[in-house]
C-alpha cells in the first residue's frame, strides 16, 4: 500500500467548507426545526397525559377494536409507572416532526422515481447509500452543522427515515396495472389527472406501507439521536449503557418497544384499511 | 356492407404505418427501407418491428376486426390509432386530421370527445363505483359530477347495470365488469370505439352475450368501432370487414366472403379453412370428464373388484380409469381383465391395468391425438403435466371437434 486515497479528508473539508459558508442558510432549516419540533413537544407536554392517554386509546380501539384499546392503556399505564412519561412525550415529538419532514421530501421523490426510469436510476442507489451508511454517521456532519440539541437529531433521523416512502411509493406507483393507466390516458387524462385520478390511489397501501416503514426507522434512530443531546427515551437508554444499568436498560428499553407497537399497529391499520376497499 | 369504399366513405385513413421499439428507430426504419427482413434488423441492431407498413381504410359506421395470432402486432396497431404507442412513421388520419402529428392539446382533446378504448382485463379503477367508473371520461373532460352521473346512468341502463351502480368493480362478475368498460367508453359518446381483445377474458358464454349487447348498442347507434381478436368466430359473427395480421405486417383486408374465396396467401387461407387448426388445439381442448373413473387404494385389504365392476355396469361402460388418490391416472381396466383377476385373492386392483395403455399429456396436438385415438380400442384418458387426470377423449368427442373446426 503506496498511496491512500484521502476519501475521509475530502467529505471532511467538504462539510468544514460548507459550514464556513453557508451558515445563513444552515441556521435558518436549524431554526425552522427547531420551532417546530418544540411546538409540537410543548403541544404533547401541555395537555394532561391522562388526556393524551385517552386519546391515545380511543385513536387504537377506532383503528383496531377493544383488544388493542386495552393493550394500549396497559402500555401508557406502565410507561407513566416507569415515571418516562415526559421522555416518552419528547420522543413523539422527535418522530413526528421528522416523519413529517421525511414524507414532506420523500412521497414527491418517490412520486418522481415513480414516474420517470432517469430519476428512478438517480435516486434508488442515493437511498440505497442514505439507508446502509452506519446511522451513528449522520451525527457528526449534523452536529456540525446544526450545533448540539435536538435539530442535528431530526436532521439525521430524516435521512435515515426517509428511504422506505420514497422506495415503496416509487413501487406503487410503478405496480399499476398497466391497462388502468393505458386507460387513463386513452380517456385524455394529463400527467397530473393521470397520478390523481389512477396512479395515487392505486398505489395507497403500497404508501401507507412506505408511511409506517418510515416512522418505525425514525423511532430507531431518534433514539441514536440522543447521543447528540436530542432528547427523549434515547437519554435513558444512552445513560443506561454508560452506567452498565441493566434494569434502566430495560425500562427504558421496554418504553421504547411499548412506543413502536403501538405507533406501527396504528398505522399500518390505514393501509390495509385502504388496500382493503 | 359494402367492400368498395370511397374517401369521403374513411373515418380512419392508415398510411404506411410502423412502429419499431427500440432505442435505434432510425436505423431500423433505413434498414426496412432497404428491404431488409425484420428478423434480420432484430440480430443486427436489436430493434423489434411491430407494424410493418400498414394500409388500410375504416369506414364510418364498420366494425373493424383486426385479427391475427398472438404476436402479429394487432394489439400495437391498435394502440397506434389512439397513440398510446407513438408511431415511428406513417399516418393515422381520423376525419380528415392526422393523429401522428397532431399536437398535445388536439390529441388529448379527441381522446377525451371522439375516441375511447376498452380493454381486454377491463382497466376498470378497483377504487371507485361503476357509476364513478362509467362517469371516468366525462369528468377527466371537466364534466360537473351531477351531468356526468346522469349520463353515466343511461349508458349503465343501456347494458343492463344500472342497479350495480353502487358496487365496486370487484364485486362484479368478469362479464358485468366488462359491461361497466363498455359503458366507460359509451359515456363519452365516440364516434369511434377501440376494443382490444375485449370479449377475450371470458367465457364463451358471456362472450357471445357480449357481441349481442355490442351489436345491439351498434344498432341503435352506428359507431366505427375497431376490434381486435385472435377469435376467428368471433371475428366472422361481429366484423363487416377483417384485416388479417401476421408478423407485423398487414396481410389481407376484407369482407369474411372475400377472405374465405379469395385468400391473400396461405396464411390467410390456413386461418380460415381450418387446414392447420389441429396443429393449435391440443388434447386438453377436446378431452371430456364423461368416463367412469376408480380410485385405487392400495392399502385397504380388499381390492375393490366388485364395486368397480358394479360402477361400469352402471354406467354401461366397457373401460373404466384407474387413478391414485392423488388423481394421478394408473392406467385403463377392462370388464374381462377384472374379471380375469377377480377369483385370485393375491391379486390387486393395479394387476388388471391393460398393458402398455397409459395417459397421454394434455399438450399432445390433435393430429396425433388422431393416430392415438385409432390405436385405442377406448377412450384416451388424458393427463395434465403433473399426471393428473383432466378428462378423456372418444372417437366420437374428436371427431365432431374436427368437423367442427373445418365447417368454421
Amino acid at each position: 500500500m503506496s498511496y491512500k486515497i484521502p476519501l475521509g479528508e475530502w467529505v471532511a473539508n467538504g462539510v468544514k467548507w460548507l459550514e464556513t459558508n453557508d451558515h445563513g442558510i444552515f441556521n435558518q432549516i436549524g431554526t425552522v426545526i427547531n420551532g417546530t419540533t418544540s411546538g409540537i413537544e410543548n403541544g404533547l407536554l401541555a395537555i394532561p397525559f391522562v388526556l393524551f392517554a385517552a386519546i391515545f386509546v380511543g385513536i387504537g380501539y377506532w383503528r383496531r377494536g377493544w383488544q388493542f384499546a386495552l393493550f394500549c392503556a396497559a402500555s401508557l399505564w406502565l410507561i407513566s409507572n416507569m415515571g418516562f412519561v415526559n421522555q416518552t412525550l419528547v420522543t413523539l415529538a422527535l418522530i413526528i416532526s421528522a416523519t413529517m419532514i421525511s414524507l414532506a421530501l420523500g412521497i414527491p421523490l418517490g412520486i418522481w422515481a415513480g414516474r420517470s426510469d432517469r430519476a428512478e436510476s438517480v435516486i434508488r442507489p442515493t437511498l440505497d447509500f442514505m439507508q446502509t451508511m452506519p446511522a451513528f454517521v449522520y451525527l457528526i456532519p449534523a452536529a456540525m452543522f446544526f450545533g448540539l440539541g435536538r435539530v442535528p437529531g431530526v436532521i439525521a433521523t430524516v435521512i435515515f427515515a426517509m428511504p422506505p416512502v420514497v422506495r415503496l411509493t416509487s413501487l406503487g406507483i410503478r405496480q399499476v396495472n398497466k391497462e388502468q393507466v393505458e386507460a387513463g390516458i386513452a380517456f385524455g387524462c394529463t400527467p397530473t389527472q393521470l397520478l390523481v385520478k389512477v396512479q395515487l390511489p392505486s398505489a395507497m397501501a403500497a404508501l401507507f406501507a412506505g408511511i409506517n416503514q418510515t416512522i418505525m426507522m425514525a423511532l430507531s434512530m431518534v433514539i441514536i439521536a440522543s447521543m447528540v443531546g436530542a432528547g427523549g427515551l434515547g437519554n435513558d437508554v444512552l445513560s443506561s449503557i454508560s452506567r452498565l444499568d441493566i434494569g434502566l436498560g430495560f425500562e427504558s428499553g421496554l418504553g421504547v418497544v411499548l412506543l413502536a407497537i403501538m405507533l406501527d399497529r396504528i398505522t399500518e391499520s390505514f393501509g390495509v384499511k385502504k388496500a382493503a376497499r | 356492407m359494402n367492400t368498395a369504399t370511397t374517401e369521403s366513405e374513411a373515418k380512419v385513413v392508415v398510411k404506411d404505418l410502423h412502429k419499431v421499439f427500440g432505442n435505434k428507430p432510425d436505423i431500423a426504419m433505413q434498414m426496412l427501407r432497404e428491404g431488409r427482413h425484420k428478423d434480420e434488423i432484430l440480430k443486427q441492431t436489436g430493434q423489434v418491428v411491430g407494424v410493418l407498413d400498414a394500409s388500410f381504410q375504416i369506414n364510418k359506421g364498420e366494425i373493424f376486426v383486426i385479427m391475427g395470432l398472438s404476436g402479429s402486432g394487432k394489439s400495437t396497431l391498435i394502440r397506434l390509432l389512439n397513440r398510446l404507442i407513438e408511431p415511428t412513421a406513417g399516418a393515422i388520419i381520423v376525419d380528415g386530421e392526422d393523429v401522428a402529428t397532431m399536437s398535445k392539446e388536439k390529441l388529448l382533446n379527441l381522446r377525451r370527445k371522439d375516441m375511447s378504448m376498452v380493454f381486454q382485463s377491463f382497466a376498470l379503477l378497483p377504487h371507485r363505483t361503476v357509476v364513478e367508473n362509467a362517469a371516468f371520461g366525462l369528468e377527466i373532460a371537466g364534466v360537473e359530477v351531477k351531468e356526468r352521473e346522469r349520463r353515466a346512468m343511461e349508458v349503465l341502463e343501456q347494458v343492463g347495470l344500472n342497479t350495480f351502480a353502487k358496487h365496486l368493480p370487484a364485486q362484479l362478475s368478469g362479464g358485468m365488469q366488462q359491461r361497466v368498460g363498455l359503458a366507460r367508453a359509451l359515456t363519452v359518446n365516440p364516434s369511434l370505439m377501440l376494443m382490444d381483445e375485449a370479449f377475450s377474458a371470458l367465457d364463451p358464454l358471456r362472450r357471445t352475450e357480449m357481441q349481442d349487447v355490442l351489436i345491439k348498442l351498434q344498432q341503435e347507434q352506428k359507431r366505427t368501432i375497431v376490434f381486435v381478436s385472435h377469435d376467428l368466430d368471433e371475428a366472422l359473427r361481429i366484423g363487416n370487414r377483417i384485416c388479417i395480421m401476421e408478423g407485423g405486417r398487414v396481410v389481407q383486408v376484407g369482407t369474411s366472403d372475400d377472405i374465405l374465396q379469395r385468400p391473400a396467401d396461405e396464411y390467410v387461407k390456413a386461418f380460415f379453412t381450418g387446414v392447420d387448426t389441429n396443429k393449435y388445439l391440443t388434447a386438453k381442448d377436446v378431452a371430456q370428464k364423461e368416463q367412469v373413473t376408480i380410485f385405487d387404494h392400495p392399502d385397504e385389504p380388499a381390492a375393490g373388484f366388485s364395486a368397480a365392476l358394479e360402477r361400469m355396469r352402471l354406467y354401461d361402460r366397457v373401460y373404466a380409469f384407474v387413478l391414485d388418490e392423488q388423481h394421478k391416472v394408473l392406467g385403463i381396466v377392462s370388464v374381462e381383465s377384472l374379471m380375469a383377476c377377480m377369483n385370485d385373492p393375491s391379486k390387486k386392483l393395479r394387476d388388471a391395468l391393460l398393458p402398455g395403455k397409459e395417459a397421454i399429456p394434455s399438450s399432445m396436438p390433435l393430429n396425433e391425438v388422431l393416430r392415438k385415438v385409432v390405436e385405442y380400442p377406448c377412450p384416451l384418458p388424458v393427463a395434465d403435466e403433473h399426471g393428473e387426470y383432466i378428462g378423456a377423449i372418444t372417437k366420437t368427442v374428436l371427431l365432431r371437434k374436427l368437423c367442427k373446426e373445418k365447417t368454421a
